[in-house]
Order: C-alpha cells, then sequence, then structure tokens
C-alpha cells in the first residue's frame, strides 16, 4: 500500500532521512522505533510532503506521490495524527472534527461523527469546549478522532503515547487495534514506547541515524538481543 | 454638548472605514504572519475604480443613486480583489518559506510599485468626485450649535456594521471560515487534514481587499476626493488599528479602527489638527507598553 524508497530529506541544514525504505502493506499494524532523533517523525511528515522530499520515492497504491502538495496527498487516503496531538487550541472539538473531515464527501460527515463520538463518548461530552483546554489524554484522542473524520485508508500515528498516563496510553493502543481490525485501516506507527509498539505490530523497523537498521516481525523485534539492549531494558 | 456629540459622530464614520481596512492587515497577519504593507495600496486603488465608475455610471446615465452604488461596490470589490489576489500571488507566494524579512521588503516594494502606478495611469493631481449622496439632517440643537448627521455618514456607518456582522459570521460559521482560522492555528496541520493552504491564504488576501474597497468607496463618498498618495497615510492609520485592537483579531480590527477614528477627529476637535497623528500613534505605543498583544489580542498559545 505505502511504499518508500530510498527517501532523503531535510530541515535545512540537517539531513534527517538517509536513504529510507519502508513497506506497509494494507491491513497490516508496523511499527517504527528508534532513539530520540533517528528521523521517525521526519518520515511520517515527508510521507505527507512536509517537508518534501529531497530525493528517492513514495508511492502510494502503485501512485507516486513523492511531489504531491500536502492537500492532495491526504485527499488519496492517508491522515496522520502529528507528534504533539496539534489539536486547534481556540477551536472546539467539534470543529476540530469539521476540519478534519475536509477531505471526506459531506454525505458522510453525519455518519462519522456518531461513529467517533461512540468510539470516543468524551469528545461528544465536550463537542463544544476548545481544543486547548482538554487534558493530554482527550487531545490525542481528539487528534485520532480527527484523523478518523477523513475516511483515510492509511493513518500515521506519531507518538500517541507520548505523555500519557499508563492507564490511559493501555486504552490508547486498544483503540489504535480497534481502528485497524474494525475499520480496516492499515496503521503505520511511530513509538519510543517500544515494547507496546512492537506487542502490538504485526511487522517492525528500527530506525537509528536517518536509516532503517533493522526489521523483521514484532515477535522477532520484540525477541532481537540489540533491540532489547537499545530500546527495552531500563527504558 | 452638541459638539461633542458631532465629534463622535464624525469619529465613528472615520472609524469604520479604518475598522475596514485594517481587517484586512489583520488577515494576513493571522494567517502567514506578515504585515501586508501593499494594503493601503489596494485601499486606495478602491478608491480610483470607485471614482472611475460612478464617473463612468454618470456618463451612461444611471443616476439612481442605490443602483449606481451598488454596481460601483460590485465592481471596486471584484477588481481590488484582482489585486490583493496578484499581490500574493507574484510578491509574497514565492517568497514563502524564506526569512521574515523577505516578503516585508517584497511588501514595501509592491506598495512603492502600486502607488507610482496609480500615478502614472492616472496622473497626480486629486481627482475630484461630484458629491453622490448629499444632505442630511439636524439632530438637534444646544448652545446655539447644530448637529449634523449626512445621509452619506448613515450610510457608510450602516454598510459598516452590516458587512463587519456579515463577515464574522462568515469566519465563524463556513467552511472557508474555519480554513481561515485553522490555518491562523497551525498551518502545517491543517494542510495535513486536507486544507488547501495556499488557496486559503489567497482568500485572505482576496476578501481582505473586497473590504478594503469597500472603505475606497466611502472615502470617495465621504470627502469627494481621491490621490495616489491617499493609501499609505490611511494604511498606516488602519495597520495601526490592527495593531492596537491586537494584531490577528478580528473583532480588535475592528474596534482598533473606531478607536483610532474617534482619537483623531477628537484629538483635532479639541486640541489641535497637526498633532491628530501624533496623537493616534502615542495612544498606539502606550497599549503596546502595557498590553504588547493589543486590546482583544489572544497571548501567545504555548504549542506542546
Amino acid at each position: 500500500m505505502l511504499k518508500v524508497s530510498g527517501l532523503r530529506a531535510a530541515y535545512g541544514p540537517v539531513e534527517a532521512l538517509q536513504g529510507v525504505d519502508v513497506d506497509v502493506d494494507a491491513g497490516e499494524i508496523v511499527a517504527l522505533i528508534g532513539a530520540n532523533g533517528a528521523g521517525k517523525s521526519t518520515l511520517l511528515m515527508t510521507i505527507c510532503g512536509a517537508p518534501r522530499a529531497r530525493s528517492g520515492r513514495i508511492e502510494f497504491d502503485g501512485r507516486d506521490i513523492t511531489r504531491l502538495p500536502t492537500f492532495e496527498i491526504v485527499r488519496l487516503g492517508i491522515a496522520q495524527v502529528p507528534e504533539g496531538r496539534r489539536v486547534f487550541p481556540h477551536m472546539t472539538v467539534l470543529e476540530n472534527l469539521q476540519i478534519g473531515a475536509t477531505p471526506a464527501e459531506d454525505s458522510y460527515f453525519d455518519d462519522d461523527l456518531d461513529r467517533v463520538f461512540a468510539m470516543f463518548p468524551i469528545l461528544e461530552e465536550r463537542r463544544h469546549q476548545s481544543g486547548g483546554t482538554l487534558s493530554g489524554g482527550e487531545q490525542q484522542v481528539l487528534a485520532i478522532a480527527r484523523a478518523l473524520m477523513s475516511r483515510p485508508r492509511l493513518l500515521l500515528l506519531d507518538e500517541p503515547s507520548l505523555g500519557l498516563a499508563p492507564l490511559v496510553m493501555k486504552r490508547i493502543f486498544e483503540i489504535i487495534k480497534e481502528i485497524n481490525e474494525s475499520q480496516e485501516v492499515t496503521i503505520f506507527l511511530v513509538e519510543q514506547n517500544a515494547y507496546h509498539a512492537l506487542r502490538l505490530a504485526d511487522r517492525g523497523y528500527v530506525m537509528a541515524n536517518g536509516r532503517i537498521v533493522l526489521k523483521g516481525t514484532g515477535a522477532e523485534l520484540l525477541a532481537d538481543e540489540g533491540v532489547r539492549k537499545a530500546y527495552l531494558e531500563g527504558g | 454638548m452638541a459638539y461633542f456629540l458631532q465629534q463622535l459622530i464624525n469619529g465613528i464614520t472615520l472609524g469604520a472605514i479604518y475598522g475596514l481596512i485594517a481587517i484586512g492587515y489583520t488577515m494576513v497577519y493571522g494567517i502567514i504572519g506578515m504585515i501586508n504593507f501593499a494594503h493601503g495600496e489596494i485601499y486606495m486603488i478602491g478608491a480610483f475604480i470607485s471614482v472611475i465608475c460612478f464617473t463612468a455610471l454618470g456618463l451612461l446615465g444611471i443616476t439612481w443613486v442605490p443602483l449606481a452604488l451598488l454596481i460601483v461596490l460590485v465592481i471596486a470589490m471584484v477588481f481590488t480583489a484582482v489585486y490583493g489576489w496578484t499581490v500574493e500571488r507574484i510578491a509574497y507566494r514565492p517568497l514563502r518559506g524564506s526569512s521574515r524579512l523577505a516578503p516585508l521588503i517584497s511588501a514595501i516594494g509592491m506598495s512603492i510599485f502600486l502607488q507610482n502606478d496609480v500615478q502614472l495611469l492616472q496622473g497626480a493631481r486629486i481627482k475630484p468626485l461630484q458629491p453622490v449622496i448629499e444632505g442630511g439632517f439636524i439632530l438637534t440643537e444646544m448652545d446655539g450649535f447644530a448637529v449634523h448627521l449626512g445621509y452619506i455618514q448613515i450610510f457608510i456607518v450602516f454598510l459598516t456594521v452590516v458587512l463587519m456582522a456579515l463577515f464574522s459570521v462568515f469566519i465563524a460559521r463556513t467552511d472557508i471560515g474555519r480554513a481561515q482560522r485553522a490555518c491562523e492555528q497551525d498551518r502545517t496541520m491543517a494542510g495535513l487534514l486536507g486544507v488547501n493552504v495556499d488557496r486559503t491564504i489567497s482568500l485572505a488576501f482576496v476578501m481582505g481587499a473586497a473590504l478594503a474597497a469597500v472603505a475606497g468607496t466611502m472615502v470617495v463618498l465621504y470627502y469627494g476626493v481621491v490621490h495616489f498618495y491617499i493609501g499609505f497615510l490611511a494604511g498606516i492609520k488602519a495597520f495601526t488599528a490592527a495593531v492596537l485592537g491586537g494584531i490577528g483579531s478580528l473583532p480588535g480590527a475592528m474596534l482598533g479602527g473606531l478607536l483610532i477614528g474617534l482619537i483623531e477627529v477628537f484629538w483635532s476637535a479639541y486640541f489641535t489638527i497637526e498633532y491628530k497623528d501624533v496623537a493616534a500613534y502615542s495612544i498606539l505605543v502606550l497599549v503596546l507598553i502595557f498590553r504588547p498583544t493589543g486590546l482583544l489580542g489572544k497571548p501567545e498559545v504555548e504549542k506542546v
């Protein structure tokens, strides 16, 4: 479904991606783990065209999307829950969801809204509250719901568990599983919490210094000595 | 008291015009964080187009005032909107993503270019216009001073209030308005959610220009003259109004415009007319010292 090959990208003079190859097949949950500054978030953002790739190729459903503007990439069915959630602070929960629905047909809106409210009742309760007043966990939920409003086929999630209490974090991982299974959304997940991410994922990639250094199934990576040392133990 | 009332009426009229121009500054700043210094020229062009249209309509024999006004307003708004769109496309969009200073300099260049352009095409002399909306009535008479309320003043204030109300609802309720606000708060994120950011920015310029065109038409009707240099001072005043109200805030621009109009008129009436601009800018300095975000500006929200 998503095929990234030889991807290079940079923020200013710093080359954050130095030739990355990643594949995500339809229906999978794929996790990307790695240390801070490895280039994980940059990879997700570059897939969406912000920043634009310096070289390499990104294909979505066999179509080259490397040079498309961000809003067109998103309209093909890729949604992102970015690092830091980036909820619109001065807009209500409902307005955040309405913006999320921009790529979808208007006629779906009411049904989609009922669907995300059923998944996340807290959002219905707070629908007229502004995004900036929500707690961290609520903002995370809103960011996921907002991405789902676009009816994506591929959902890119950047550190959905960051800064959340353990119980909330557990719930977020359950939700991700649920979205993948019941709504048939393919998921590409970036996580620092390698243990949870790899347990959830069908396959995983390990990234370091702008390159993919290891790949395998979730179970393989969990058992790998190097991964255990670097990302699981003492972390 | 009567004198005071008269100044109040004059101040509100002038403030309405500043407020309409200020909206263009505040919208563009809100969305791309730059001061569009060419915006005053856009207003001046709106005024020129109005004079040309009124004259042409007079030649065509269309003299029924409401119809003539409607035609002039529509034509001025459309043409000026095209100017606004073009300025953004030529002078600002290619510079997006470069340093903050580059589009600012480009804006000043654009402002000088448009001013000279109009001067060459229309000449440097002041262009007069026959009064279109004449008359008015005496509101009250006290101590031998008659408070005069012109129909033109009623027209200006009424139209401004209607436009600002419509515009506020438009920004608050419609998809386009929502996209404007989303881009204002986080442009990258809006793009990630499928909002066409470039088009949204273009629309901010187009809408700001259309409102400035209305201000241009009003000024022509109110003062009966137009000149290629009017955009500079009015632009700076409206910019001051936008900063005073809190740049980036729509109600702030409206309030700021009103205040600048009132300050200017009252200062001229009670103190010296030569110092009216000094008074307006002094208030600006004071507000910025004690409330850097302006009267209605929101403090920058910390992004986590």
